[in-house]
């Protein structure tokens, strides 16, 4: 498969307003590469640096040292600017401030409208995009109608009508409920599998991460863990150590294992857990 | 509550005049506030009141949303007639006191001025009535692009505008949240002495304006992840199409404007 | 006798329009002197309108609410006090700060009160050492300081109102792993000191499960049940009904006993199941 992200050695420091104090360097040498297709989810606590790397991959950040190549486009290529922010979405937290219009359709028709798409292919576009996001019955309504999930999953149709290769979601679910958690979620792994869209879910839930292709996780401004979800989660010290969650059940291998049982930490879900348990008793 | 509050004054429907093309509605509202002008007796008045009420029936809207619209300035309509009321000293006296004198001329002048603006406000009243203040700033901006050749920002002020309406409900939902939160820290902003109740609102206005302008910057942010960069090049989602009912209705009140002219010159 | 209680209580919104709804329908219950409660339930199942209820924002269409076995609404002159006396910190609490400094915004509730210079700078210093602020920072702009710092001064802001009911709706919301230990430990130490009644609102089966004596549940306006920890999540096949979730923990028990190992307890906490599957083990081993 085909590389969509390539970042290399990536350095990034924010100009402080005083000349006198040093730039902070928020990310410190960063080595990515993300294929086409994939669902890969970035972790750390807040302040790591993930939201920062995000914003590379859409250049509203630009590197200090380094480069950040989206689908071929060096992202400090400043003509192919809009190409490249077509190529590679961006959906934000909070939902309510990345809606622009009062209406559902226009909203989600805003990139296109910006894009100048001629008006037939952009009604079909944005009747295409709600309908994969679910929301079509709602596209007349205003925005401030909706639940969190609703408009969150009106954003991701916003950007899905640009017909994005990849798009990259900053903690799309940090102000939602579990009721819109999910169905945020569900949205974004049907628009990985039918649609073959990468995503890069930056996210603090590891509950959410367990279900990706690939975990990276970040502290300090560095990639410190990059595997598959159940061998991230093994390591347990590891990421409490950064002050990151595992999921319960891998936490309760890992204790397991820690008192001489017989069990693998490389556990992630309900089933496998129970599984393995049910193994311990019956050896 | 707060929250009770409409903004914009909108209410949705399927008549003849909602669906009438919005440019054409603020052009006819234009041609009807120049119709209330030009007539200057009381037959004028009938024939501009006959569009109005006309107009009104078409829109299916209850009467008594429109006597809503000019109860506000009703303190206003009673200063203009009094003082057409004592400062007219022609025509015959009909009574008189002290130093106040009531003519003929003046009572009619009163009541011609508070027919002219009732019929003023009920009718363009009208227009926020029946179009969703999105569509009006839609409109409004195609009306004015021709303006956009000796450079006045036309794209960007209905850019603005059409934020500032989808924000609307979100901050005041958000002030609702602040006022109820601070409540809860004793502060008194329904009740207490004014002094109090000023340096209270401090504590609403300032989180407030915090919160409008981290909104304002993830905004933009998430506008140019949207590929925004002004209006050049735009294409827009929401059609405006003129059908012959627009043109007709515009025709019809034409015809008003022309009637009211003819009357006002014969009478 | 209960701290707080609340009878029939029973709240519409926009009386006599085509919006009216029902948010809180004949709710009854009672909450004793220093318990602490986890509070669950969908958006929209009138959990928010019920606490909003108990610091008397919110004047109920019917019913009662009882501070100390007195009707709240009795004397409406005496609602403000009702609001020292049961402290409620919203959701996202940070964006009401508005001081120029953390001192002074945390001093503003006690402000209000009416209290003197002395006993204020009292309250202050104590929750910010309880909400683990350190001194240096009461002096800084509130608005320098990180998202989990802010949530503290603003949580710190109603507790130095020493209210002896503390209601925090959902207080890690949106904070990352750390960030939300952090709170959660010391509410709880807050708590043991002053033994005060505390509500929590969250929607994290996982917290819920590590500090709660018992768990109000709302759905659909109704109180779905208010009961010991245990028993709630006994309940487990009926929480998921009402869509809610238990701890995943304690689904996983739910499978082992599909799957025929059934240890007869229920649950909740990772250290219990260690410890109980460990003891498990080792009678097993004798036997």
């Amino acid at each position: 498969m085909e590389n969509i992200i390539e970042i290399k050695g990536l350095h990034f420091s924010y100009e402080s307003d005083d000349a006198e104090k040093k730039p902070v360097e928020v990310l410190k040498g960063i080595d990515l590469d993300i294929k086409q297709g994939e669902f890969v989810a970035v972790l750390g606590h807040n302040g790591c640096g993930k939201s920062t790397l995000a914003k590379h991959l859409n250049a509203i950040l630009l590197p200090t040292e380094g480069t950040v190549i989206v689908d071929g486009i060096d992202t400090k290529d400043n003509e192919k600017l809009f190409d490249l922010r077509q190529r590679a979405g961006m959906v934000f937290q909070n939902p309510d401030n990345q809606i622009v219009s009062s209406v559902v359709e226009e909203d989600v028709a805003f990139a296109l409208e910006n894009l100048g798409v001629p008006y037939e292919e952009m009604r079909r576009r944005v009747d295409d995009s709600l309908k994969a996001v679910g929301m079509y019955d709602y596209r007349l309504h205003s925005p401030s109608q909706l639940s969190g999930g609703q408009k969150q999953r009106v954003a991701i149709a916003g950007i899905i009508a640009m017909e994005p290769k990849c798009i990259i979601l900053d903690e799309p679910t940090a102000m939602l409920d579990p009721q819109g958690r999910k169905e945020v979620l569900a949205t974004i792994h049907r628009m990985n599998r039918e649609k073959g869209i990468t995503i890069v879910l930056i996210t603090h839930y590891m509950d959410e991460a367990a279900d990706c292709d690939r975990v990276v996780v970040m502290d300090k401004g560095m990639v410190v863990l990059d595997n598959v979800p159940a061998k991230v989660f093994s390591q347990v010290d590891k990421l409490k150590a950064i002050g990151l969650d595992v999921p319960q059940v891998t936490e309760l291998a890992w204790e397991l294992l820690k008192a001489g049982c017989d069990i693998s930490p490389e556990i992630i879900s309900e089933e496998e857990c129970a599984a393995a348990i049910e193994k311990l008793f019956n050896s | 509550m707060l929250r009770d509050i409409t903004i914009g004054q909108y209410f949705p429907g399927n008549s003849v005049i909602h669906r009438l093309d919005p440019r054409f509605k603020i052009i006819i509202t234009i041609i009807y506030i120049v119709m209330l002008f030009t007539g200057d007796n009381f037959l004028c008045l009938a024939v501009g009141a006959v569009f109005t009420f006309g107009a009104i029936l078409l829109s299916r809207i209850p009467l008594k949303m429109f006597f809503k619209s000019v109860k506000p300035l009703f303190i206003f309509l009673i200063i203009t007639s009094l003082i057409n009321l004592l400062f007219m000293s022609r025509g015959d006296v009909l009574f008189e006191w002290k130093f106040i004198k009531i003519t003929d001329e003046g009572l009619t002048t009163s009541a011609f001025m508070v027919i002219r603006i009732v019929l003023l406000i009920m009718g363009t009243s009208l227009l926020t009535y029946t179009t969703s203040p999105i569509t009006l700033t839609d409109a409004i901006e195609r009306l004015l692009s021709p303006l956009r050749k000796i450079k006045f920002p036309v794209h960007e002020l209905a850019m603005m505008m059409s934020i500032a309406l989808r924000f609307i409900p979100t901050l005041i939902e958000e002030t609702d949240k602040i006022m109820s939160a601070q409540k809860a820290r004793g502060a008194e902003i329904d009740t207490g002495s004014f002094a109090v109740r000023a340096k209270n609102l401090v504590s609403i206005l300032v989180p407030l304006f915090i919160s409008a302008f981290r909104r304002a910057d993830e905004l933009a942010t998430a506008m140019e992840c949207r590929c925004y960069h002004g209006g050049e090049g735009r294409t827009r989602l929401r059609q405006l199409r003129s059908a012959p009912r627009d043109y007709i209705a515009l025709a019809v009140t034409v015809l008003f404007l022309a009637a009211v002219i003819v009357l006002g010159k014969l009478f | 006798m209960a701290i707080l209680e609340t009878q029939e209580l029973t709240y519409t919104y926009s009386v006599g329009t085509p919006f009216e709804k029902t948010a809180v329908d004949h709710v009854s219950l009672k909450i004793e002197e220093g318990e602490m409660i986890g509070v669950m339930g969908h958006t929209g199942s009138g959990k928010s309108t019920l606490i909003q209820h108990f610091n008397g924002l919110l004047k109920p269409t019917s019913g009662k609410v009882l501070l100390d076995g007195k009707d709240i609404w009795a004397d409406k002159d005496k609602i403000r006090d009702v609001r020292f006396k049961v402290g409620l910190v919203f959701q996202y609490p940070e964006y009401q700060i508005f001081e120029e400094t953390v001192y002074k915004d945390i001093a503003f509730g006690p402000k209000n009160m009416g209290l003197d210079e002395a006993e204020i700078k009292r309250r202050v210093y104590e929750t910010a050492h309880d909400i683990g602020l350190s001194e240096e920072l009461l002096e800084r702009s509130p608005f320098e300081l990180s998202g989990g710092q802010k949530r503290r001064v603003a949580i710190a802001g109603v507790m130095a109102m020493e209210p002896r009911v503390l209601i925090l709706d959902e207080p890690t919301a949106g904070l990352d792993p750390a960030g939300r230990d952090k709170i959660l430990d010391h509410i709880k130490s807050y708590h043991e000191r002053t033994k005060n009644t505390i509500l929590i609102v969250s929607h994290s089966m996982e917290d819920i499960a590590t500090f709660a004596d018992r768990i109000l549940v709302m759905s659909k306006a109704k109180l779905f049940c208010c009961d010991e920890t245990v028993k709630v999540f006994a309940r487990a096949d009926e929480i998921s009904r009402i869509g809610l979730d238990v701890p995943q923990i304690t689904r996983v028990f739910g499978e082992l006993k599909r799957r025929g190992l059934d240890f007869g307890k229920e649950v909740y906490t990772v250290g219990y199941a260690r410890d109980l599957l460990l003891r498990q083990l080792k009678e097993r081993e004798v036997r």
